[in-house]
């Protein structure tokens, strides 16, 4: 009775992507189909034709990850709005890519995590880059950048994030290098804007087009003056989400003057 | 529905009935995007929510009651100035939510 809930549930628990289309009116309400990306399906919604159908619109809105209803006719036909379906898109976590185990990581993975991003730290630096230091992420990765992105860089999609906290030039360059080569949605560099100036110049000298420089966020995070590793875990965050979802928000990197200014007097 | 996996887990392997509320469509300004989910099980309790807890009272006897009768339905919450509804969004929009019983 409970092979479809346990298929899903297998599926998000392993963190692989897999859709649940439910028909929500019309004949059959309650019946589903549970549909992983390569089309393999388990259940029916009733008539194999609409199974087709609805199976090929819900490897679509998985890839898209997208949620809703959508309206068919008894066969699956388009145009017709005999039996509604809700087709659920669960997706596994976006990534979180934080390159340098420094004191603004750890409350970055922090709000990472509470915006439910699978967390991986990074840096090459096998002092710093602990478990201990960083209960909180995923995975910890003693690392230059290659290997990381050697692992994650083709899974990095328009959800997923980077951020680069390191300001070392022998790290954050090779990290934006790689990072620009991956489709992620986000990438944040850390530093002042004298600093990402130089690193700039380094940029151009290894190759990275105006297209790519483009991409970046930085100095990281939104101008709202934060100070604490905490509160700039929140500004990066903030940004994250303005960057997906196309709101304005005041980034650090279009606005001018020093990123710390004094408080306002009264 | 991920965010109450684990608990709903917990629910079957107890063997509790339980019904499951999903939210398939937001009108207007809604709290919650298609997909929110939350879970009622025979004895009353509750995990996950819908709305920002303007429907939810609401939503668990609608549950308890599909638990007892097992028919499966849409459910309707809109603004409250419509007498129509008992229940409403203060935020103005209209969510549609599915409810059934977690039998498959």
């Amino acid at each position: 009775m409970s092979e479809l809930y346990d298929r899903l549930r297998e599926a998000i628990v392993d963190e692989r992507p897999v859709a649940l289309a439910t028909v929500i009116e019309g004949h059959n309400a309650g019946a589903k189909l549970v549909v992983e990306p390569d089309g393999d399906i388990l259940g029916t919604l009733g008539h194999p034709e609409l199974d087709r159908i609805v199976s090929r619109d819900a490897v679509g809105e998985l890839a898209a990850g997208r949620t809703g209803v959508r309206h068919y006719g008894a066969e699956g036909q388009a145009r017709e709005t005999d039996v509604s379906v809700f087709i659920e898109s669960f997706s596994p976590p976006p990534i979180m890519l934080v390159f340098g185990a420094v004191d603004f990581t750890a409350a970055l993975a922090r709000a990472g995590k509470l915006l439910g991003f699978n967390v991986i730290v990074a840096d090459a630096r096998s002092v710093f880059a602990t478990v201990k230091r960083f209960p909180m992420a995923d995975r910890v990765m003693v690392a230059w950048p290659d290997e990381v992105f050697d692992h994650y860089g083709d899974r990095l999609g328009p959800h997923d994030a980077v951020c680069i906290l390191t300001h070392d030039p022998k790290f954050d360059v090779p990290a934006v290098q790689r990072a620009v080569a991956t489709d992620v949605g986000y990438i944040g560099v850390m530093g002042s804007r004298r600093t990402h100036a130089t690193r700039l110049e380094r940029l151009h000298e290894v190759g990275v087009d105006q297209k790519g420089i483009d991409r970046l966020m930085a100095p990281i995070g939104l101008d709202i003056g934060s100070r604490t590793p905490e509160e700039t875990a929140i500004s990066v965050c903030a940004e994250i989400i303005a960057n997906r979802t196309g709101h304005v928000a005041p980034s650090l990197r279009d606005s001018e003057g020093p990123i710390h200014r004094q408080p306002a007097e009264g | 529905m991920k965010e109450i996996l684990a608990d709903l887990n917990t629910w079957r392997a107890e063997g509790r009935q339980v019904a499951l509320a999903r939210v398939v469509n937001v009108e207007g300004s809604g709290p919650r995007d298609p997909g929110a989910a939350m879970a009622v099980s025979d004895n009353g309790d509750v995990i996950g929510s819908v709305s920002g807890g303007c429907v939810e009272g609401a939503v668990v006897a609608e549950a308890l009651d599909i638990l007892e009768t097992g028919e499966r339905r849409m459910v309707s919450f809109g603004y409250s100035d419509d007498e129509a509804f008992a229940v409403g969004l203060t935020c103005g929009g209209t969510i549609h939510l599915f409810i059934e019983p977690l039998d498959w």
